[in-house]
């Protein structure tokens, strides 16, 4: 499977999952992301997979757990306010130390905003979105082969650790075609000796998040921490371009990255040296390498179609290094090149 | 004369005490279960789903693999989990307000789609858990916590009846109301799970099970006034019949 192909973002992450050996796909229609039930719909029961289509996102959510606590790859998808109703799902997944994939194609808010790609989501995300103390591992990609190839590694990583996985994707990453490479398919998937099939010759398995006992939801809480700190000091990912010699940095994730790449083009050529900084883990976010890139610097400008979410994990990492702007545009609106570059042209 | 066993403690309940109160009929349910998977001997393949409620903790007495679904959603977790071990008994235990309230969505779908699963439900008119609420099942003029003066069905509906509602529905292979007051009608519950899990091992289909039960604490009466009430107010509301079997609506 080395040859190019075009593919929309929504679809590639239905094949990747595929190729991940996701078998369960339980959603819940809202645009858009659409394309991606459409495919599993189509695509699952080729391979012998059950796609089914639930009553409610809270239903939908639900399907994944127990698919989950079955033992087997799942992944679920929607966008902005389906995502806010799987938040119980997530929290309770997250309790029961139960792995999945869960996709965010976001789209303006608040409420039903509407249905053109934003990144309004990024503190629900990145902070928990639901109940209690625990995060959920997000990864932001930046194009249609990353859409694919990190929906594959998220399935890695949520078992790895046990932990929900979220791709957090926005609308137009979503439409949008691009050629790419298809990832290779995974041939062996890893055993999960803690799932429920039944207690054969072994004691039975709870999968559970409630933990009555004295004390026992502190040492548990505790040991999602635990994990939690392994994630962080081993699964950041991030990206830079032209940060070598640059006096001015862009924060970037996703789609917002694309169009800052467009302005260091612009910028570029008039002489200003900018670079860019795209953390693709959001969750854990890139505090050090940040942080690093902060202190060669002069000024930061963080990038987002929001009214101002990342820029706070990037004022709390890189703060303290240098001056950090910010320029954003919600309700479904991309940041504007001209915006970009008047605002770093305005530093020198 | 030969000595013959003809009752002992189950061997698929774990031998704990106790947290339910004096009287509550969770506990009889929890005994039959145990039962019926010796009897069929399926306790290494059940699949037991605690919902939230008083029986969130059905796992701690049921000796078989046991998940926790939040509140409504045990028919749509007990839906992936049955999707993906498709040769396990999955058993759907859920409460009043768990099945008919909160989750009346998941109940209604997982029943129209046929799941092959087999849904306990114990129906005691009220929530037990948090003290004592009113319950989609709460009787006309019963009063609970948030009835003080008594259910008033003009303002707050009439209680649901949940066979009647799902005999609606096309797919279901088993629906049956059953109550656990006495010994006679703990006998004819016994059969009735018996058969709703027979059914899914046989791969029929969706299975229901309706149990009028007793909640002696938040109804504030002795137990025995518990089991007379089941039958003196809440049998002629919830009919004691079965609905459907075998996929056919029963005359």
């Amino acid at each position: 499977m080395s040859e190019k192909i075009l593919m929309k973002g929504n679809e590639a992450i239905g094949e990747a999952a595929i190729l991940a050996g996701c078998r369960h796909y339980f959603a819940y229609p809202i645009t858009p992301q659409n394309e991606i039930p459409a495919y599993m719909a189509k695509r699952l029961p080729q391979v012998g997979g059950t796609f089914l289509q639930a009553e409610s996102e809270l239903a939908a959510v639900s399907m994944v757990m127990g698919a989950s606590a079955g033992g087997a790859r799942v992944m679920t998808s929607s966008s902005s306010p389906g995502i806010s109703l799987k938040q119980e799902g997530i929290s309770y997944m997250s309790g029961a130390q139960l792995p999945a994939v869960i996709v965010n194609m976001m789209r303006g808010g608040p409420g039903l905003g509407n249905i053109a790609g934003a990144q309004g989501d990024y503190f629900q995300a990145t902070r928990g979105g639901g109940n209690g103390d625990y995060h959920v591992l997000v990864i932001a990609p930046g194009n249609v082969q990353e859409l694919a190839d990190y929906t594959v590694k998220a399935f890695e990583l949520a078992d790895k650790y046990r932990i929900v996985c979220m791709i957090l994707g926005d609308g137009y990453l979503g439409q949008m075609s691009e050629p790419l490479i298809l990832p290779e398919a995974v041939k062996e998937l890893p055993a999960k000796d803690w799932a429920l099939t039944g207690a054969k010759g072994r004691d039975p398995h709870i999968i559970a998040s409630l933990r009555l006992a004295d004390g026992a939801l502190v040492g548990h809480v505790y040991d999602l921490y635990k994990n939690y700190a392994e994630i962080e000091k081993n699964e950041v990912i991030y990206d830079t371009q032209n940060l070598e010699d640059a006096d001015y940095m862009l924060v970037a994730y996703g789609t917002s990255s694309r169009v800052c790449k467009k302005a260091i083009r612009v910028l570029r050529a008039e002489g200003i040296k900018v670079g860019l900084f795209r953390p693709v883990t959001l969750w854990p976010f890139p505090k050090k390498e940040i942080a690093e890139a902060a202190k060669k610097v002069k000024k930061i400008l963080t990038v987002e179609m929001s009214m101002g979410q990342m820029v706070q994990d990037v004022q709390i990492n890189a703060g303290k290094y240098c001056d950090v702007d910010f320029y954003g545009e919600p309700g479904g609106m991309l940041p504007v090149v001209e915006k970009i570059v008047q605002r770093v042209k305005s530093y020198v | 004369m030969s000595e013959e066993k003809i009752y002992s403690f189950p061997k698929s309940i774990r031998e704990v005490t106790t947290h339910y109160c004096a009287g509550c009929g969770h506990g009889i349910v929890h005994k039959l279960i145990a039962q019926i998977m010796d009897e069929l001997g399926i306790q290494e393949k059940t699949l037991m789903i605690a919902p939230v409620g008083c029986s969130v903790l059905a796992y701690n007495y049921i000796k078989a693999d046991g998940l926790e679904a939040a509140h409504g959603r045990a028919p749509a977790v007990s839906t992936g989990l049955k999707r993906v071990q498709k040769d396990k008994v999955v058993i759907c235990y859920q409460g009043d307000g768990d099945l008919l309230a909160i989750g009346t969505a998941e109940s209604v779908h997982a029943a129209n789609r046929g799941e092959h699963i087999t849904v306990i439900f114990i129906n005691n008119a009220i929530y037990g858990m948090t003290g004592g609420q009113m319950a989609p099942t709460t009787m006309e003029g019963q009063v609970t916590k948030t009835t003080p003066y008594g259910r008033d069905p003009k303002q707050v509906g009439w209680p649901i009846r949940a066979c009647e509602l799902l005999n609606t529905l096309e797919a279901p292979y088993y629906i049956e109301r059953c109550a656990v007051y006495d010994v006679k009608h703990i006998n004819q519950t016994k059969k009735a799970i018996k058969k709703a899990i027979q059914n899914q091992i046989d791969g029929k289909g969706y299975s229901f099970v309706e149990i009028l039960s007793m909640c002696p604490t938040n109804w504030g009466v002795e137990p025995q006034k518990a089991a007379d009430w089941v039958r003196d107010v809440m049998e002629p509301y919830y009919p004691i019949k079965c609905f459907r079997d075998g996929g056919e609506k029963t005359k």
